[in-house]
């Protein structure tokens, strides 16, 4: 029996305009439960304090012993992740999602 | 700095710069290092073009900056280097050198426009523009050869050390958020710089949910960075970060007491920022752990800093290549501090100084001892010993190494050997071997001719020496090397060596040599000294007038040097020049006439014996040869009774014996020559003074002026009585 994992979905912009209200909803949401799935396939710009905010939930998790997922990384979130290389320290695996994938084939068409 | 200085130094300079280029335009035509090469001579020609505006010599910039932009192309690898270039960029090299020379002479002027001198360079401008234009006409195939260069240089890098990476530490000031700018987007522009090899988001700083405030920047990043652009370059991409933001940059292969400076600096933990750097690849994960072990173990916990220093931990590679480059840059730094430039005049004064010193010390000494006091005396001695360290070390000063000399040689063999059509390289043996400053000066000239002569006589066609089974490049060889009190420069080739024979024809033919007369091969050798003496068939605008080798011989012996020849036919000729170390110090003889004393340079003299004459005549039988003689009682009119037995010293000079009638002989005497005060100037057969140890003055006798003044009776001394 597996336990309907709570998701959160993020949707739009994770950057400075949206951090406060952000940092909110993302504690929050930890807050009521053990495992939480971070959904970020609507993001579509993320940057140093949405990166930041994530982190944070990250320890605050870790602190608490719970478990945080991050899930279908969205071409915004993948572009940032790898370029300060952080997809190790979320431990997440990274599914191309179809329009990301699509994207990055007609950029790289080899 | 007035401005009359600041001009000399520039002149000087440049001299050494265009020196320098010329250099390594030479090394240039060899195929090893010719990158490096090339960046020496566009460094030079940078400098002096850029020294050159300074002082507004337009014409110098003018020129400069062509010669610079074809220069460039090449850097690029645009223009190849070939023969054809190197002999346009000498020649331009030249030009340079005139000018510079021109302005030397006017005091800073710069000749006009319509200077021929100025003029000359018109038509190597249209040269080096005719080299500039070429690639834009075929500008397909130069961006494509372009294009193929630079990927070789990259595969280059690639293959080299894995840590050529820089090394860029963030920190970033909390507001950066609220200012509106984003670190990410600083890093997605230094990626357009280069690759980011490794790099570590450091959190470390953020703080608990409660007190963290999303509006501020926690963030932090370790970043290893392969990267062709300079340092400032990387700089210039976060400069607009702001003042509270923390950006160490450290090059590639950095010295590893940087990194462990920048782990110290940071606000992190040591270990933390040890594994920091092992992810960005500074160091590797065994390294650190055995750091980090290291730290368990010791009872005070060390920095991990210490530790991975101690245990030099960061890639052996990084520190051996880290290592060789500090090296190379601090010796090439020692180079600069171990060497002050100073004017010849101040240290000519400073010897003369020392001169006076010396005298006074033996005139002190001399005062001691007829004191009678045994402490004067103790410390007037102390006193000389260290008088004469000084001298020592003072003429010391004047000492120079003759490689620069030598090295000037190379552009003479390249220049000579293409106007002649042979290939024929120059080896340097010996460049470290010092000697006084105006021997150097008076040497190049003789030098030249015998290098000239090596080559054009020296060293045969091609095809003959393809024949005689040598390589079909010639060799000469220049080496010097100190020999008992004396400096030795060989100048010797590969050549076909000299053709006894053919001498020995000639100078029958000349009548220098009675036919059948029987010759040793240093007789025969050196006949080739004589006035006018050449064997050679054809006369060519190098050597082969005749003129030269008397010449040659003449300079030498003026430095009170001998010059010697060994030559075996087919397998080469050398040419040994002996010259004295200095020309401040000589062996002397020391004479006594009456109550003066006189210095014989030791080098002249043959022999010394008993006085005896033919009655009424100013000769003697030396061994059933006739000696004349010269009382130099009478030449520079001593009075009193001669002395009971008189003696005479053998003297030889150009071919001419005499006996020199003298008191008493007092034995060898190393001397410092001083020059004789200009009041003086008229007085003939002295060639200068020196101070005896008891304080006295005694004068030099000047051998060849003397044998010239009283020689004209003289009977020449033929060769083969005496050699």
């Amino acid at each position: 029996m597996t336990v309907e994992t709570p998701v959160l979905r993020i949707e739009g912009e994770m950057t400075i305009y949206q951090a406060e209200q952000l940092k909110q909803k993302l504690l929050g949401a930890l807050e009521q439960a053990s495992v939480l799935e971070i959904n970020l396939a609507g993001v579509t710009e993320l940057d140093t304090s949405g990166v930041q905010l994530l982190m944070l939930a990250k320890e605050t998790a870790r602190a608490k012993h719970k478990e945080l997922r991050l899930v279908a990384h969205s071409e915004a979130v993948v572009d940032v992740f790898e370029l300060i290389d952080l997809v190790p320290y979320f431990g997440d695996p990274l599914v191309i999602t179809p329009t990301s994938y699509a994207a990055e084939r007609a950029a790289n068409p080899s | 700095m007035n401005l009359d200085s600041a001009l000399q130094t520039f002149v000087l300079e440049s001299r050494e710069l265009l020196q320098e280029m010329e250099s390594a335009l030479l090394a240039a035509e060899e195929a090893q290092g010719r990158e490096e090469m090339v960046h020496a001579v566009f460094r030079a020609a940078h400098t002096i073009k850029g020294s050159s505006g300074l002082f507004g010599l337009d014409h110098i910039v003018a020129f400069t900056h062509v010669v610079e932009s074809l220069l460039d192309h090449v850097r690029e690898g645009d223009i190849a280097v070939d023969g054809a270039l190197i002999t346009l960029l000498l020649s331009c090299c030249d030009h340079i050198g005139a000018l510079i020379d021109a302005v030397d002479r006017m005091g800073g002027v710069m000749p006009s426009e319509d200077d021929p001198l100025v003029q000359a360079g018109a038509p190597l401008l249209t040269q080096l523009r005719g080299y500039l234009d070429g690639p834009a006409d075929g500008e397909k195939t130069a961006v494509a050869i372009g294009g193929q260069d630079a990927e070789t240089v990259e595969r280059i890098e690639g293959s080299g050390s894995d840590n050529d990476n820089w090394h860029i530490s963030l920190r970033f000031g909390r507001d950066v958020l609220r200012n509106g700018m984003d670190p990410l987007s600083f890093l997605r522009y230094l990626r357009k710089l280069g690759t980011i090899v490794g790099i570590v988001t450091v959190a470390d700083a953020l703080p608990k949910a409660e007190e963290m405030d999303p509006e501020s920047c926690y963030l932090g990043f370790e970043i290893a960075f392969k990267s062709t652009a300079d340092k400032s370059t990387i700089e210039g991409v976060f400069e607009f970060m702001g003042e509270d933001c923390s950006i160490r940059i450290l090059p590639p292969n950095s010295w590893i007491s940087e990194y462990m400076r920048l782990i110290h600096d940071l606000p992190e933990g040591d270990a933390r920022l040890g594994e920091i750097l092992v992810r960005c690849g500074t160091v590797t994960a065994q390294e650190l752990e055995a750091a980090l072990s290291a730290q368990a173990d010791t009872d005070s916990p060390q920095p991990i800093g210490t530790i991975l220093v101690e245990q030099g931990s960061v890639r052996q590679p990084v520190i051996d290549a880290a290592l060789a480059r500090q090296e190379q840059a601090k010796a090439a730094k020692a180079q600069e501090n171990r060497s002050i430039r100073i004017d010849a005049e101040k240290l000519d004064h400073l010897i003369n100084l020392i001169g006076e010193l010396v005298i006074a010390g033996a005139s002190t000494n001399l005062v001691a001892r007829r004191a009678q006091s045994a402490e004067l005396q103790e410390s007037a001695s102390t006193l000389l010993s260290l008088v004469e360290q000084v001298r020592d070390s003072a003429l010391q000063l004047r000492m120079v190494k003759i490689g620069a000399t030598f090295s000037r040689f190379q552009r003479v063999v390249h220049d000579v050997a293409k106007e002649i059509g042979k290939d024929i390289g120059l080896e340097i043996n010996g460049a470290d071997t010092e000697l006084d400053k105006t021997v150097v000066e008076k040497i190049a000239d003789p030098l030249t001719h015998l290098v000239r002569n090596a080559i054009d006589h020296g060293i045969e066609p091609a095809e003959i020496r393809v024949a005689r089974g040598k390589p079909s490049k010639g060799t000469v060889t220049l080496n010097a090397y100190h020999d008992s009190g004396c400096i030795v420069i060989e100048v010797s080739d590969d050549g076909g060596g000299l053709k006894r024979e053919r001498i020995l024809e000639k100078a029958i033919e000349r009548g220098l040599v009675e036919p059948g007369s029987n010759l040793s091969d240093a007789e025969i050798y050196n006949l080739i000294f004589e006035p006018g003496f050449s064997t050679a068939e054809k006369i060519t605008n190098l050597s082969g007038r005749g003129v030269g080798m008397d010449v040659v011989k003449r300079n030498i012996t003026a430095l009170r040097g001998t010059i010697a020849l060994s030559s075996q036919e087919g397998v080469g000729t050398t040419v040994a020049v002996r010259l004295p170390l200095t020309l401040a110090i000589i062996d002397g003889f020391l004479v006594g006439l009456g109550k003066s004393m006189f210095v014989v340079p030791l080098d002249m003299i043959e022999e010394c014996v008993e006085y005896s004459a033919e009655r009424g005549h100013d000769y003697t039988n030396l061994r059933g040869e006739v000696l004349p003689f010269i009382r130099l009682r009478e030449v520079f009119d001593i009075g009193g009774p001669p002395a009971r037995r008189e003696s005479i010293v053998v003297v030889r000079y150009a071919g001419q014996k005499a006996g020199l009638v003298v008191d008493a002989l007092h034995g060898e005497f190393q001397t410092v020559i001083k020059p004789l005060n200009k009041l003086f100037s008229q007085a003939k057969c002295i060639s200068g003074s020196t101070i005896l140890g008891s304080g006295e003055v005694a004068l030099i006798v000047d051998v060849p002026a003397l044998i010239q003044q009283t020689g004209d009776a003289l009977p020449a001394v033929s060769n083969q009585s005496t050699a």
